[in-house]
């Protein structure tokens, strides 16, 4: 019941590599029924996404023993040569393996640390494998707490609560002055690719209008229609002004295209409703004086990168926090682990004593003729008893007992000492 | 007396005091989540411990100065617990639990008052007196919130956003949390005065109609409705509306105290 992990991400491997390693999900099924077909693993899960490509498995035999294997599959599936996925590569057994998971649920592994996404992702990796019925009771705790995991360190740690890009950090702003954004209205004024950025977290956030106003009318057309925002011809501001709670400027301009006077007569007309204004030109596109507006914020290119300065330090210090949650998740699987193959073992001892005694009463029959068939029944029943009473205390012990499962360290000795290599198999 | 409700009381407090700070420095919302059953759990102690008193005494809770702060600081908590509930949110725990906590502690540690109270009883007067006090309640409670408010439009203007701004409730959740408190405040005064006024009215010969302590009251109905309608209009809306609202209180306390204690003939710790 060992665990086996190969596979590579992008600290060990360029995204030329990983590029060419990476899974589609019919590849990610395929993969999977042909590693169990070959005998390499019983249970298997593929977890592909764009930083990282991971085979999970449960081997027949020992993890160590099927890793080889398992990199030339991957060779092999990907046609790609084994010196060059030879170093990029990594291979985990058991417990590291455990914890290399839990660590990818928590996003202690992601290149943007705590980010989000890759607690779905594993969570579709696992429905998908699944399905498919390629996973099996081993692969599925595991995963089980890997989803915990991940869940845990997001609700009880800030490792994801932060913002961590310029465009996050404007619009989690944002919220702080009008809460959710499901009822708000934006204006993006220039159509380039950080206004994109801004536009995509905004609609992620459910904002209820895009106002899109730009130099030039086809781009503004073109990232209008691929957001569902409407175009404002350039320069009206008035109509442009009146109605955005958030206005995100990013425009190629040597002034300011926001001038204090504009915004003070948009404010007039709106009634003093907030304005956040996130500036992020350079140079920038609105007149600093702005922000001394009564309800105006205004946030620029260098305020937003101080806040995503400031949640980097601060994911960072959350890292002991998530960390401990792994361990202890890491320890809980273990124990697990544990106990089914200590309870596993004990079934194995109990067939084992109930053959042993069928032909020691054989032979020791042989010489009590003299006994009725009753009294041989008793005999039997007796032995049946004090066999079952040896080995029912110990089995119901390890059952309940998680200090004493931990405490017995390595089963195999166990098995070792009271099993043959046949009845270990 | 039996101190176990008092001291039960005070323990969950504390309790949910600690746990929304937690909430505050963590996120973590189960922490949130254990404050507000504490706080749940210290006013149900807390009613235990009024009714106590009460039963003591043979009076009402509002009979001294000590039972009506007691009093407030129930009516505080259940009027914050109701605004938490209908607004789900858990962040102002903290800045609220040490006026609820400063107000049953100095009820309950301070000696027995000396002064007596006018001589009420009657429905009418019980309602004219709990709903009064659910008034000052309800606008300690908009005092909280625009202190916050004005406390995280600050740091959000001057850009010094720290770690706590990120766990305070958005501008505009506080000020409608706000405006709520304040329609609470303003129906129970209302209620509460028009019954005073029937009560009042019933005792014509015994209590004067002119006490300052209605054009008090007066003002501060006018003040509120005032507060309500200029915070969602032009040059008012935001930090200013808060300001109002901040001074509005200041009126309340007023009322509360130099007016009640050395001014009304017919009022004394309501």
């Amino acid at each position: 019941m060992e665990i086996v992990l190969v596979g590579l991400n992008h600290r060990t491997a360029p995204v030329e590599v990983r590029e060419r390693v990476s899974f589609t999900a019919e590849q990610a099924r395929r993969a999977a029924e042909e590693l169990r077909a070959r005998g390499i693993l019983e249970e298997t899960l593929v977890l592909s996404t764009c930083n990282r490509s991971e085979v999970y498995g449960v081997p027949p035999e020992s993890s160590h023993e099927c890793a080889p294997g398992l990199s030339t599959f991957l060779s092999e599936f990907h046609s790609v040569r084994p010196d060059i996925l030879g170093v990029s590569l990594y291979h985990h057994y058991d417990q590291e393996a455990v914890r290399h998971l839990f660590r990818v649920a928590a996003g202690l592994d992601s290149m943007l640390l705590g980010e989000a996404e890759i607690l779905g992702q594993v969570r579709e990796a696992y429905r998908f494998a699944h399905e498919q019925g390629a996973t099996g009771p081993v692969l599925n705790r595991l995963f089980q707490g890997a989803l915990e995991v991940g869940k845990r360190v997001r609700s009880e740690t800030e490792l994801g609560t932060r913002p961590m890009s310029v465009a996050s950090a404007g619009v989690k702003l944002a919220e702080r002055i009008f809460g959710k954004l499901n009822e708000r209205k934006a204006l993006v004024l220039g159509a380039g690719t950080i206004s994109e950025q801004v536009v995509s977290q905004l609609r992620d956030r459910g904002i209820a209008q895009l106002q899109v106003m730009n130099r030039s009318r086809d781009r503004a057309d073109e990232l209008a229609k691929q957001f569902g925002g409407k175009v404002v011809g350039w320069g009206e501001w008035d109509a442009a002004l009146q109605s955005p709670d958030v206005v995100v400027s990013s425009v190629s301009a040597d002034e300011p295209v926001l001038r204090r006077d504009i915004v003070e007569r948009a404010m007039a007309a709106r009634g003093n409703r907030a304005l956040f204004l996130m500036d992020l030109g350079v140079p920038r596109n609105i007149d600093p004086s702005v922000g001394e507006l009564y309800n105006v914020y205004v946030y620029n290119t260098d305020d937003l990168s101080e806040i995503v300065q400031q949640n980097r330090n601060a994911r960072e210090s959350e890292i002991p926090r998530a960390q401990g949650i792994v361990d202890e998740h890491v320890t809980k699987f273990l124990s697990w682990q544990a106990s089914v193959e200590l309870v596993g073992l004990v079934d194995a001892l109990r067939v084992k004593m109930r053959e042993e005694r069928a032909s020691f009463i054989r032979a020791r029959m042989e010489l009590m003729k003299h006994l009725t068939e009753t009294d041989r029944a008793h005999v039997e029943k007796l032995m049946d008893e004090m066999l079952e009473k040896l080995l029912l205390g110990p089995a119901e012990r390890l059952r309940g007992e998680k200090e004493l499962r931990r405490k017995i360290q390595n089963v195999e000795a166990l098995r070792d000492l009271f099993l043959s290599n046949r009845e270990k198999t | 007396m039996n101190h176990l409700f008092p001291i039960l009381t005070a323990l969950a407090y504390l309790s949910s005091f600690g746990l929304y700070i937690r909430f505050l420095a963590t996120g973590k919302k189960l922490t949130g989540r254990l404050g507000t059953l504490f706080l749940g759990l210290g006013l149900v102690a807390h009613y235990f411990a009024l009714l106590e008193r009460s039963r003591g005494l043979h009076t009402v809770p509002y009979h001294d100065l000590y039972g009506s702060m007691s009093l407030f600081g129930w009516l505080l908590a259940l009027t914050y617990l109701g605004l938490e509930l209908y607004h789900r949110q858990q962040s102002v725990g903290a800045f609220v639990m040490p006026f609820i906590l400063a107000f049953f502690l100095a009820a309950h540690l301070a000696p027995a008052d000396r002064l007596s109270p006018p001589a009420a009883h009657g429905a009418t007067f019980a309602f004219h007196v709990t709903l009064s006090i659910l008034a000052y309640a309800a606008f300690a409670l908009s005092f909280v919130l625009s202190l916050i408010f004005l406390g995280e439009e600050r740091l959000l203007r001057s850009h010094k956003l720290g770690n706590m701004v990120w766990r305070l409730p958005p501008l505009e959740l506080l000020e409608r949390m706000s405006k709520s408190s304040v329609l609470v405040g303003l129906v129970s005064i209302a209620i509460g005065t028009a019954l005073g006024f029937v009560w009042v009215d019933r005792l014509s010969s015994e209590y004067s109609f002119y006490d300052p302590k209605y054009v008090v009251t007066l003002l501060v109905l006018l003040l509120y409705v005032l507060y309500l309608r200029l915070a969602g209009t032009g040059a008012w809306r935001g930090a200013r509306a808060s300001r109002l609202c901040i001074f509005n209180f200041l009126i309340v306390v007023l009322s509360f105290t130099v007016v009640n204690l050395y001014l009304s003939h017919s009022h004394r710790y309501f």
